[in-house]
């Protein structure tokens, strides 16, 4: 056993130095990463169990009604792997995108952000963990609209496992994305309208087949992280998949994720503290 | 325990626009000092808009003051907003965050978000919610509580994972006479057995005189006086308050009356007047007695509370304090 003097304790922990302390006390320990990831994912997730499964059969119908509409349209079967992947990515933009960018508004206009940045947890922690469970939550409508499309369209289910794989990778762009608009819009209501915006864009540009749309509106369509959700669950419906496009696709969508929640994270922090 | 120097905030003028007028910029803190010791219940007591919650966030870190220092037991918190969190529980006014969660969830996560591993956020929070009385409804979302159900839920997270500071903004909002008992007598168990310190935001007058234990009254964001209330109220000296109530119209064609009229804060058909006990039992002899009485619907008279005494420093308005 170490006796170590106590000054040099409580001097350390509180980290002050020893200027202004005469008796800075201990502070308490911090809420590490993980278990506070799983904590607020838990809670979002039965937040969501409590008020989002009306809106997640909203999503589901809608992508559902959308390739109903289209099969019409789509005459080719590069029309129909265009449609099919749009309206499933579709929910998860629906979701991760409109929904927490409306949720993050409605938190940061309310004060609700106060509860979380009076608690020792690191914003990361925060903004995964409603991420995390927003993406979660699109898991069921992506899957029944992707099964739906393939069976409509006469599309081969046999490569659909690929969506283990789209539907977490394009949910963490877009989810990070609907956090970051979300925490940055100045007012709830832009925040809410910046959301439907991102939706809409993925429904347009997501849907539509791209060798349709004017120039312009292709580059657009090329910013558009839900793009490479979209581009990669198309090409797995190929007869001789190309993994390789696919995979560079799901790195697209991996480094947005990844730079979309870095962004998140700070716009939380810029928000928790003003 | 918590030491506030020279604190500043002032809220920018915002810019009216199409049709809206100009807010004109707010000091909403203006050279506030403080000291709170160590296991005492400290009162902010003010009426609306006066500063107490602006002040209370520069106090959690939420806000940024603009000049003046924060510290929290040592440990500066102008230069160190992070480590609020991990000196302090804070309840603020709203539940947006929670509000979907069940009671029980709600109090775990906070516990859990509070550093408290798994087994213990779930053991602190069966000990709390039982401790209020929560027990009964805990599997029940709060947006489906009533307001002073989801007021004392949201206290119970302040509990979860022991703080050595309590900064509770209004925590009895809403709440019964059964749901108040539960606060106050958590807050003293903690004070007594751990030797908590609470800070409460409140403009309750009848709350701040039972249950706190020194009192800073602000307005327009500046401490008028700070004491306990029993120091306070000797400000006021004897005088005494009188509070007439008149049926339709005050009887000003009474001598008296029009005499006491000049001297009454008038309210529609309600006076109240402060002065000395023996002006103070003449005047009600003299509405009582006389023709006077015909017109008078009620009358009360009582001895100074800390609404007089925020009215004799020069506090605003009556309306902004509550009696109940």
């Amino acid at each position: 056993m170490t006796v170590v003097p106590a000054e040099a304790v409580t001097g350390e922990r509180a980290g002050t130095g020893s200027r202004d302390v005469p008796a800075a006390a201990e502070l308490a320990p911090r809420a590490r990463l993980r278990p506070a990831l799983a904590a607020v994912y838990r809670a979002q997730l039965s937040r969501a169990r409590v008020a989002r499964i009306p809106l997640l059969f909203v999503a589901t119908f809608q992508s559902v009604g959308i390739m109903i509409l289209m099969r019409g349209v789509a005459d080719g079967p590069d029309e129909a792997r265009a449609v099919v992947a749009g309206s499933s990515v579709l929910v998860v933009a629906f979701v991760a995108l409109n929904l927490l960018a409306q949720y993050f508004g409605q938190l940061r206009a309310g004060g609700g952000l106060d509860h979380y940045a009076t608690l020792p947890v690191p914003p990361a922690a925060v903004v995964l963990g409603a991420a995390a469970a927003y993406a979660s939550f699109t898991v069921p409508g992506a899957v029944v609209t992707a099964v739906a499309g393939s069976v409509l369209f006469q599309l081969p289910l046999a490569n659909l496992w690929v969506l283990v794989a789209v539907i977490p990778l394009s949910g963490a762009a877009l989810s990070g994305l609907g956090a970051a608009l979300g925490l940055l819009a100045p007012r709830q209501e832009l925040a809410t309208l910046l959301g439907q915006l991102g939706m809409s864009a993925a429904l347009l540009l997501g849907v539509l087949p791209a060798d349709r749309l004017p120039a312009l509106i292709a580059y657009a369509r090329d910013l558009l992280p839900s793009t490479y959700g979209v581009e990669a669950l198309a090409h797995s419906f190929d007869a001789h998949p190309n993994w390789l496009l696919i995979l560079l696709d799901l790195g697209v969508c991996a480094a947005v994720g990844v730079l979309s929640l870095s962004v998140a994270t700070w716009a939380y922090r810029r928000a928790a503290v003003r | 325990m918590v030491a506030v120097r020279d604190l500043v905030k002032t809220y920018p003028a915002v810019r009216g626009r199409r049709g809206a007028p100009d807010v004109p910029a707010v000091r909403a803190s203006d050279s506030i000092a403080l000291d709170i010791r160590r296991g005492e219940i400290f009162g902010l007591l003010g009426p609306n808009g006066a500063g107490k919650s602006t002040l209370v966030r520069q106090l959690t870190g939420l806000l940024r003051p603009d000049s003046g220092s924060v510290t929290v037991l040592g440990h500066d918190l102008v230069r160190h907003p992070e480590r609020a969190a991990r000196l302090l529980a804070y309840l603020g006014q709203e539940s947006t965050a929670l509000d979907e969660m069940t009671v029980s969830l709600a109090v775990e996560t906070t516990g859990r978000l509070r550093g408290l591993d798994t087994r213990t956020a779930r053991a602190e929070r069966d000990a709390v919610l039982d401790e209020l009385g929560l027990a009964g409804i805990a599997g029940r979302p709060l947006k489906k509580l009533s307001g002073g159900q989801r007021r004392l839920a949201c206290f119970a997270t302040v509990l979860v994972g022991e703080r050595p500071l309590l900064v509770l903004d209004e925590p009895t909002t809403g709440m019964d006479p059964v749901a108040r008992r539960a606060v106050w007598s958590a807050v003293d168990r903690r004070r007594a057995e751990r030797g908590a310190t609470v800070l409460l935001v409140t403009h309750n007058v009848i709350e701040a005189e039972t249950v706190l234990d020194r009192v800073a009254v602000i307005d327009r964001g500046r401490v008028i006086a700070c004491d306990t209330p029993g120091g306070l109220k000797e400000m006021v000296g004897e005088e005494v308050r009188v509070e007439l109530v008149w049926r339709d119209r005050p009887p000003l064609d009474v001598p008296e009356v029009a005499r006491l009229g000049e001297h009454a804060r008038q309210g529609g058909r309600r006076w109240t007047l402060r002065m000395a006990p023996d002006e103070a039992r003449a005047a009600v002899a003299a509405v009582t007695g006389g023709p006077a009485f015909a017109a008078l619907d009620d009358f009360t008279l009582a001895t100074p509370s800390l609404e007089d005494v925020y009215l004799a420093l020069g506090g605003r308005t009556e309306e902004g304090l509550v009696k109940a």
